[in-house]
């Protein structure tokens, strides 16, 4: 009897192990991001062309960076939440529209002058909103992906919180499920507030 | 998948690619995409990430849109004159080590890189120490004066001609 012992404790800890694994989700890669200073930069609004927004406008404030397309699948389904969110106002919501143009399987942009680009996305963008909700204080367009880039995006929606100093100090992956908001984001934010 | 599947399946994708990459030149005509050298520079270095949308993929083999993009950005980091070092470096910052197909030796992956050759340690100390108390227990089985008469007596063998195999 006892000989069959380690074996079958061995055999238990690979099955925790296996466990472990098989409940980790492989897409969510932690970013290296959370704890630095958020990238700068500086690209014009949806609303008005005419204004441009960079992260260091923000100073001072805790606030949310939401990466969404309106090709976005995802993006629609976190979006209820987010237009629920921000009529609460408790942190202020900017939203980095990502590839809106190029990002969608289904259009060249190739084929696309950069100022047709640009009028394409700013349609596309607003008429999501128009239909959708608008949670965002203000949307900026990362039309090349260049940003997203720099903070290190890999699939739409995520999400950053930035404390009042400029650094990133969670991201959320994917959809903000009602989890994660109100176990993780809401109660970092509320610290974060009042560091 | 099947070849043949695989071939169906291809097909179209790779003449899509054509054409999108015949549309490229004609839209811009990037002298980037040109230069054999950056090309292959690009392709060593892209071997050894990870695309992060298929995770299984290499940036170099992957066909995704971010893949693209990121490609395109280690092209541009080439032209600028940059080390595949600093390359390395420089999407690390952005999504971690994740990308390395080759991970770094830190504190934080001992146990990915010396882990399994701990596992193959322990098994052997262990293997030794079952061998080491397994050849005390299997000695020769203790007979008395008559007992060893008794099986020789059967065996008809005699003991006077074999050494005595007891010790």
């Amino acid at each position: 009897m006892k000989r069959f012992l380690i074996p079958l404790g061995i055999f238990l800890v690979l099955i925790v192990f296996l466990a472990i694994g098989l409940n980790r989700d492989p897409h969510e890669v932690p970013s290296p991001l959370v704890g630095k200073p958020a990238p700068e930069f500086r690209l014009v609004t949806l609303a008005d062309p005419a204004k441009e927004f960079s992260p260091a406008d923000m100073r001072g404030q805790v606030w949310l960076l939401n990466v969404w397309a309106s090709w976005c699948v995802s993006c629609r389904a976190e979006h209820p939440l987010l237009v629920a969110f921000a009529k609460d106002g408790k942190l202020p919501v900017v939203g980095l529209n990502y590839k809106e143009v190029r990002g969608d399987g289904g259009l060249d942009a190739k084929k696309l002058a950069p100022e047709q680009e640009l009028a394409l996305t700013r349609q596309r963008a607003g008429a999501w909103l128009a239909q959708h909700g608008n949670p965002y204080l203000l949307s900026v367009l990362d039309m090349d992906g260049r940003v997203g880039i720099d903070y290190g995006v890999y699939g739409v929606p995520e999400t950053y919180l930035i404390d009042k100093k400029g650094v990133i100090r969670f991201k959320q992956i994917g959809p903000i499920t009602p989890e994660a908001l109100s176990q993780k984001i809401l109660p970092l934010a509320k610290q974060l507030a009042a560091e | 998948m099947t070849n043949a599947m695989t071939r169906r399946l291809l097909a179209p994708l790779a003449g899509l690619l054509l054409a999108a990459s015949l549309n490229l030149h004609a839209a811009d005509a990037t002298p980037m995409a040109e230069d054999p050298v950056v090309e292959a520079r690009l392709v060593t270095i892209s071997e050894e990430l990870r695309c992060l949308v298929c995770q299984n993929e290499s940036l170099a083999a992957s066909r995704a849109e971010l893949a693209n993009d990121l490609r395109e950005e280690v092209r541009k980091l080439i032209h600028q004159g940059k080390s595949d070092a600093d390359i390395r470096d420089y999407l690390v910052a952005r999504y971690g080590d994740f990308v390395l197909y080759r991970p770094p030796v830190k504190p934080t992956t001992w146990l990915l890189w010396f882990g399994p050759f701990a596992l193959l340690a322990g098994g052997a100390v262990g293997l030794i120490a079952y061998l080491r108390r397994r050849a005390g227990k299997v000695d020769a089985p203790d007979l008395t004066a008559d007992q060893r008469a008794a099986a020789e007596a059967l065996l008809g063998t005699d003991s006077s001609q074999r050494p005595k195999n007891d010790a």
